[in-house]
């Protein structure tokens, strides 16, 4: 199935409940994006977000580092908390109860009108700039050069923790039967290594709330739901300069079926 | 172990392990010391088998926690004793030379004690061997410093070996290369907190300089207390020209507090200001680890040994004991803090979302706190150990002075004189002094 254009127009905007349509076309004019999460009612930033946003640093004439360049979308507002995101990692790729690769947040904003509490799903975000990756003493962590997941030679790491302390994200932990440090690796050894093309949590996703694709294709879905300004796209903490792999952007109303599904490469 | 013969035994001031007998009293500290130190280390290797999940307090959220801390407060203390003892018996500082043989036997020790501690941090501390050489990092501030400490203990260890030979000029070179690893190592250390550009408590220049200099004030207070404590052992040892010595280590060390004093006012201004920083700053300033910065580090750390240090004025050694006692005490709050106080606030603290509070919770669980005492207890007890068959880290028995020789009023060993030399002559010749004495 191709997908031209993203029915981005069915899916009410909400996030910027706050700023006028007007006022939103002028900053878009600008150059400029409203970034930030909605934080009760309050927009926290207005900066360019070119070099935020984009994970290579020029602006639509992408040079993506690496081929394929795996990506994610997570479609905040779509996450309902069922949390099988969650248990099919742990079943896929052997995660200890008191380890996590990803997590569901919770957000309760009392004074919001209407929806008050929302879910925002976290993972590693195979960042293009890896602080994780610079800190490791023996290469143990490292960016794969072949489609840019940071993964883990589990032989080599010799649990000094140093990664842990340096990821902006929380998304690493000791795993005890590996005798190494574990997060997200996209699966890419449990199953984008064996021929699959989804992770495991964008399979299970009832709601399409998790995207995964190769943002250096044109033609994929994740190309597209970037590449367009009608909608923001954001990632987590911008100022950090880590340049994460994973984009947010906001969703509520239940998205197509074939979307939801990304029947094309199931 | 290799017997030592009786002219290098005299000529390192060694006396034999026999000497550990004569005081009893003594004798039972140590063995207690050693005690604590094997039961440590016995609930840490509890804790390796065990695994550290189930017996430490550190989290994903918090990894690093007390056995950092203490390891830093060791190897910052060695370099520190390596730092301000250079000043003397490298740079060629008088006042200074006479500190150098305790200070750099205790660099080691508390270096060997900061790697014993480590090794119940680290996981997997067998593969870091083999994979720290195979496969380098070379942008990891963690592989810098780990290989730079090494370099730093072999050099420390040949200028040890070289001022027991009293051979200057091989000991200055290998002093001067332990400067250099050591500074490199330790700031290495610092740059590990200073460039995780995802924690802005730490990132910035601020920590490798913060630590090269807190160094030089934790080795002024250790030569302090060490010292101090040495002439308990015995009250012999400390003739003028060591208590000349400790003026100088005393005033330098007052000055650094001052320094560091002024550079904790400007972090905590600063960090002020900054929303981020501002939660993990007012924690440590009114909120609940508030003690461990106001008591810890303000109080031991600088208050009490500024004012005692002080009045002391270099003459009064209980005041001076236990101001830098103290110090030394304080300082491990400060290490300790330093760490904690890059890792209480998370990093998803400001989007306010259930699974992360504004601020985490850590307390040292009794494994670690065992550990850290067990690398404690060896360093005191590495230390009585050197007082005892080191003789004091005297140079020389003054009774055993050669003809054509004399004691050296700067590093208090023996310096032979060529003919016509005076022993101001021969002073600089052997320190390698170029410049001329002052007629
Ligand atoms: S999210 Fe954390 S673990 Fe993942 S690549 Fe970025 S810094 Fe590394
Ligand atoms: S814990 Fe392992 S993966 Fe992380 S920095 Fe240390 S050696 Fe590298």
């Amino acid at each position: 199935m191709d997908f031209n254009k993203i029915d981005l127009d069915n899916l009410k905007e909400e996030s910027l409940d706050s700023v006028s349509g007007l006022e939103r076309r002028n900053f878009l004019k600008m150059g400029l994006m409203i970034t930030g999460l909605f934080a009760g009612g309050k927009i926290l930033s207005v900066v360019s977000k070119v070099d935020e946003v984009f994970a290579s640093t020029v602006n639509f004439a992408e040079q993506y580092p690496y081929k394929p360049h795996y990506s994610m979308v997570i479609r905040e507002g779509l996450c309902i908390d069922c949390q099988r995101c969650m248990v099919a990692c742990h079943k896929t790729n052997n995660v200890p109860e008191y380890g996590w690769r990803t997590k569901i947040l919770e957000k309760i904003t009392p004074d919001a009108i209407g929806r008050k509490r929302g879910f925002m799903p976290i993972l590693c975000n195979q960042c293009n700039n890896p602080p994780c990756v610079r800190a490791c003493p023996t290469r143990a962590s490292y960016k794969d050069q072949r489609n840019g997941i940071v993964r883990i030679d589990s032989k080599k790491c010799i649990g000094c923790k140093a990664c842990m302390l340096a990821c902006p994200y929380d998304a690493r932990y000791f795993n005890e039967e590996k005798h190494a440090v574990d997060k997200c690796d996209f699966c890419y050894e449990s199953r984008l290594s064996k021929g699959k093309k989804l992770t495991a949590c964008a399979a299970v996703c009832p709601t399409g709330a998790r995207i995964f694709g190769d943002i250096s294709d044109p033609n994929n879905v994740v190309y597209k739901m970037v590449h367009q300004i009608e909608r923001e796209v954001w990632v987590l903490r911008p100022a950090v300069g880590t340049k994460p792999n994973v984009f947010y952007m906001k969703a509520t109303n239940p998205s197509p079926w074939a979307l939801r599904r990304q029947p094309d490469v199931r | 172990m290799a017997r030592i013969s009786d002219e290098r035994a005299a000529r390192w001031g060694y006396t034999g392990v026999a000497a550990l007998r004569n005081s009893k009293k003594q004798l039972a500290f140590m063995v207690i010391l050693v005690m604590i130190a094997l039961w440590g280390y016995a609930v840490g290797m509890h804790g390796k088998i065990v695994g550290y999940r189930d017996v430490y307090s550190v989290t994903r959220e918090i990894p690093w926690g007390m056995l950092i801390a203490g390891y830093i407060f060791c190897v910052v203390t060695s370099t520190g004793l390596c730092l301000v003892s250079c000043v003397g018996h490298v740079f060629g500082y008088e006042p200074y030379m006479p500190i150098a043989k305790r200070s750099v036997f205790l660099a080691i020790v508390f270096m060997l004690c900061g790697f014993s501690i480590i090794f119940f941090d680290i996981e997997n501390p067998f593969r870091m061997a083999i994979w720290n050489v195979i496969s380098p990092n070379f942008a990891s501030n963690m592989w810098w410093m780990g290989t730079l400490y090494g370099l730093y203990l072999v050099a420390l260890c040949v200028e040890y070996y070289f001022l027991l030979e009293q051979n200057h000029s091989f000991s200055r070179a290998a002093g001067f290369m332990g400067v250099l690893f050591g500074v490199a190592a330790h700031s290495n250390l610092g740059g590990i907190f200073g460039m995780l550009y995802g924690r802005q408590e730490w990132y910035g220049p601020y920590m490798p300089i913060y630590f090269i200099v807190s160094a030089m004030m934790s080795g002024g207070a250790a030569i302090i207390f060490f010292t101090c404590l040495a002439r308990l052992i015995n009250p012999e040892i400390l003739d003028q020209k060591q208590e000349r010595a400790i003026n100088a280590v005393r005033q330098l060390t007052i000055m650094l507090i001052c320094v560091i004093i002024f550079f904790t006012i400007w972090k905590v201004l600063c960090g002020i200001v900054v929303p981020e920083k501002y939660i993990a700053i007012h924690a440590f300033l009114i909120g609940k680890y508030a003690p461990l910065f106001w008591i810890g580090e303000v109080l031991l750390g600088f208050l009490i040994p500024l004012v005692f240090l002080t009045i002391s004025k270099g003459v009064n050694y209980k005041l001076m004991f236990w101001g830098s006692g103290l110090m030394v005490i304080g300082i491990f709050f400060m290490r300790y803090n330093l760490v904690l106080e890059g890792e209480v606030v998370p990093g998803f603290a400001g989007l306010h979302v259930m699974e992360y509070p504004d601020l985490l919770n850590y307390a040292p669980s009794f494994h670690e706190v065992a550990i850290v005492l067990a690398g404690v207890s060896m360093t005191i007890f590495g230390f009585m150990f050197g007082e005892k068959v080191f003789n004091g880290h005297q140079f020389q028995k003054h009774e055993v002075v050669p003809a054509g020789a004399f004691i050296c009023p700067g590093c208090g060993g023996i310096h032979y004189l060529k003919e016509g030399e005076t022993h101001d002559e021969a002073e600089r010749r052997h320190h390698k002094l170029s410049f001329r004495a002052p007629k």
